[in-house]
């Protein structure tokens, strides 16, 4: 069999770690989550010659093993756990070329664990350019590696690192630092206690919290018993040994590394002059806001247009061609539309994520956790929390996976916890549709439209509901955390494209799977309970609607509008006989109108008839019996029902309106044009009037609608508890809205 | 008074003498604070926090309180 070689890659955030690791392995990744905990994991494998494969490991990255986040967590348990699968033969430890001294920490640590490692000093095409020359062959005698200079942008030094992994077995495993040196005398009884184990290994074992599911557990049960140091005295040990190790680092690249300052001067300085200013900076962050925003909305109108049509032409096809029945109908009605919603969001996913990873890889993202610190920290959350809340934007579930790299718990609870209410892609929908029937189209001054800025304004509600939400919480809140607030400010870079084009795939993927298959569920559950029905009404509904129309006729709408098309039909009918396009008699244009006619009728009849059964459905019994809830905010049962689906999706609203109103298309316009012909019975006024459009959309602005958010606030704190007080909280306060504002309009 | 990182101008540089360790993330160790090394403050956020540090050759931003236990003496 052709030995697979583990790797490691290993390395300080912003070196090109992950670029590396693109390189060499293209496009053969895989990309999931550690088991229990959601730590992106991932693998690709690298062929070496002779049919030898590397099996990959990109580790999320960390500044040393004294590990004070999840992320950092998994690094240690894979290099301390000799049985994990991923663990290593040979370690790839990246550095950047400018922040040698600082890689070479995490360098040593993991020399010091008796994996074979190999440093790679990366962007090393910029060497020059910043004034800095290295002797490699002395730097590799002294750290006792291989040395591999690269450039992952310029594609340099690959071949060099793939020989060097394929020959691990040739590379030292002697440690830098021998631990005993930290404190001869707690190492001295430690290696006396266990004489076996390497006292590197075991004194990371005390001062983390790893947790070693396969490792011996005698040895760890031994060395709990071994905490005779209380923690504090462990955290200054801690302290010497990173002396110690600067130490041994300081004198081997005062031998190797020369930094000549005078070419050294970047475009860093006048960027960072410019980009983080006090004035200036704020307003250039403002700028590029505003420009994502507009352009993530102008550029995914087209192809969210062409994803709407393809599904329609898609439901009406299979219609056509399959023979009728239950199983059609699930097909056309449930699924095709299920998968269209899941599909109609990529776009928006995508361009949103094609603009954070290029603020990411081009290190302007640490300037806005910067200038944002102090005014975030008002409200209890952390510069670091702006990221999550530009991606809540989006959508949620990225976005509360994106609060991982806040350090302090309590700030990054909040921000999980307040993130839903920032205007996510799948309130759009709702909104659109409720602010083109209840804001008049009027402009103020020809430029800022009601319309657009009743929209604007629900954005600001969002971010407003979050800030002062999360100023609650911080206040009541009572979770003792340190602030370690400590950032990297990296220098700027142009983002590599196959870095951003991967980073899009991912992400996008990561939504589909994690969201999709709940609205896909929720989209068959609705199909099920709307065309499922257990009463008289529901199963003779063919007959009643039949007598009914026999003897009063169509509905209003339907007779209006049957009205219109047959004026329309007649009227082009007429048009193109006078341009002499057809030569036909009157005679025929009679015909041709009585059979226009009589498909307008049977249209209008089976729409009625799907109506009056969705009514007499399941779904049908369920809204009415949430109708004494919904009424004070001026809803009757159906947008009840839209309402009560939407707690799964917020997106299925227009739909589930589409089936009720029996529109049988999801086109906007006749969506809207049927629900300002509804009346509300009570008073005979439209039923979708200021009152009740601003309490939809107030409703919407708050309400914890998505049982994908639900799912990841579950998973990423562990337990019911915080999603569970989110949802009240969210819907609680989104009922109380939409009653305040529904009772004062109306 | 003794001077820390949080008194410093812009622009100032100085060498660090001493920290108060149970204030201090070891990651800021880590990363090059430590008694010796060289730290240079590049900017501030508006009310001077959060700081923007060249410490030892790494770029990083820290919160005020943080700065106030990393005494420094000027050069």
């Amino acid at each position: 069999m052709a030995k697979q070689i583990n790797v490691s890659l290993i390395g300080n955030p912003n070196t090109g770690k992950t670029s590396v690791f693109n390189l060499l392995t293209g496009l053969k990744q895989q990309v999931g989550n550690y088991p229990g905990i959601t730590v992106e994991r991932k693998a690709g494998v690298c062929k070496l010659s002779r049919g030898v494969k590397a099996h990959i490991i990109d580790l999320p990255g960390t500044y040393s093993l004294n590990a004070s986040s999840l992320d950092e967590n998994v690094v240690i348990e894979v290099l301390l756990n000799k049985k994990d699968k991923d663990y290593p033969d040979v370690a790839v430890v990246i550095s950047d070329v400018e922040n040698i001294k600082r890689n070479l920490l995490l360098f040593t640590q993991i020399k010091d664990l008796d994996i074979p490692t190999i440093l790679v000093i990366n962007m090393a095409d910029q060497m020059e350019r910043k004034g800095i020359t290295i002797d490699i062959p002395e730097l590799e005698k002294r750290l006792n590696t291989k040395i591999v200079l690269m450039s992952a942008r310029k594609k340099i030094g690959v071949e060099e690192l793939k020989k060097y992994i394929e020959e691990y077995k040739k590379l030292s495993i002697a440690p830098c630092l021998n631990a005993f040196e930290i404190d001869p005398k707690y190492f001295g009884g430690l290696q006396k206690a266990f004489p076996k184990q390497s006292l590197y290994k075991l004194w990371l074992v005390i001062t983390q919290d790893v947790n070693f599911a396969n490792i011996d557990r005698n040895t760890i049960a031994d060395a709990s018993a071994f905490h005779t140091k209380k923690e504090s005295e462990l955290k200054r040990l801690q302290q010497k040994e990173t002396i110690k190790r600067y130490q041994f680092i300081n004198q081997t690249l005062k031998a190797t590394q020369e930094i000549n300052l005078e070419n050294a001067k970047g475009v860093r300085a006048a960027l960072d002059h410019i980009l983080i200013h006090k004035v200036w900076g704020f307003a250039i962050f403002f700028l590029i806001l505003l420009f994502i925003f507009q352009a993530i909305y102008d550029w995914s109108s087209y192809p969210m247009d062409l994803i709407d049509n393809a599904f329609a032409w898609m439901s009406d096809f299979f219609r056509e061609t399959l023979p009728s029945g239950a199983l059609t109908n699930l097909l056309v009605e449930g699924i095709v539309p299920g998968i269209g919603g899941i599909v109609i969001f990529i776009p928006q996913i995508a361009f949103l994520f094609l603009f954070i990873s290029i603020l990411e890889e081009s290190g302007y993202m640490s300037r806005v956790v910067f200038i944002m610190d102090r005014l975030m920290r008002r409200f209890g959350l952390s510069g670091k929390s702006i990221v999550p809340l530009i991606s809540g934007t989006a959508c949620a579930i990225p976005a509360v996976m994106a609060t991982r790299n806040i350090e302090n718990w309590k700030q990054r609870l909040i921000t999980i916890l307040v993130v839903p209410f920032t205007t996510c892609s799948a309130r759009l929908p709702v909104y659109l549709i409720t602010i083109s029937l209840v804001i008049p189209e009027h402009r103020i001054a020809w430029v800022f439209g009601y319309q657009s800025l009743t929209l604007m304004l629900l954005y600001f509600i969002g971010f407003g509901a979050a800030l002062i939400s999360a100023s609650l919480l911080n206040k009541f809140m009572k979770i003792e955390t340190k602030s370690f607030f400590v950032v990297e400010m990296p220098n700027y870079k142009i983002p590599l494209f196959k870095n951003v084009a991967i980073n899009i795939y991912e992400k996008t993927k990561a939504f589909i799977a994690g969201a999709g298959k709940i609205i896909l569920a929720i989209s068959i559950i609705l199909w099920f309970l709307g065309s499922n029905g257990f009463s008289d009404n529901f199963n003779n509904a063919e007959g009643i609607v039949s007598n009914r129309i026999q003897t009063e006729g169509f509905s209003d709408f339907n007779k209006k509008s049957i009205e219109t098309e047959l004026v329309n039909y007649k009227r082009a009918l007429q048009d193109s006989v006078f341009k002499k396009v057809y030569q036909i008699s009157p005679i025929a244009i009679n015909d041709s109108i009585k059979i226009k006619k009589t498909i307008l009728y049977n249209l209008a009849k089976s729409q009625e008839i799907s109506s009056y059964k969705l009514e007499n459905s399941y779904m049908g019994y369920m809204g009415k019996a949430i109708t004494p809830i919904v009424e004070p905010l001026g809803y009757d049962w159906k947008i009840g029902i839209a309402v009560l689906t939407s707690f799964a999706a917020r997106e299925v609203f227009v739909s589930t309106l589409a089936t009720i109103y029996s529109v049988g298309s999801e086109e906007e316009e006749t969506i809207k044009n049927r629900m300002a012909s509804e009346i509300n019975p009570a008073n005979g006024k439209p039923l979708f009037d200021f009152a009740t459009g601003i309490s939809l959309l107030l409703f919407y602005a708050f309400a914890m609608q998505c049982a994908s958010t639900i799912a990841i606030v579950k998973k990423e704190t562990n337990g019911w508890m915080w999603p569970s007080i989110q949802f009240i909280f969210m819907s609680g306060l989104a009922y109380v809205a939409a009653l305040i504002a529904y009772q004062f309009l109306k | 008074m003794k001077t820390t990182i949080a008194s410093l101008k812009r622009g100032q540089k100085a060498i660090i003498t001493a920290l108060i360790t149970d204030q201090i993330p070891l990651k800021l160790l880590e990363m090059g604070c430590l008694p010796g090394n060289e730290v240079t403050l590049l900017q501030t956020a508006p009310f001077s926090c959060p700081m923007y540090l060249n410490i030892n050759g790494s770029h990083l931003a820290i919160r005020k309180e943080v700065a106030e236990n990393i005494e420094v003496e000027l050069v």
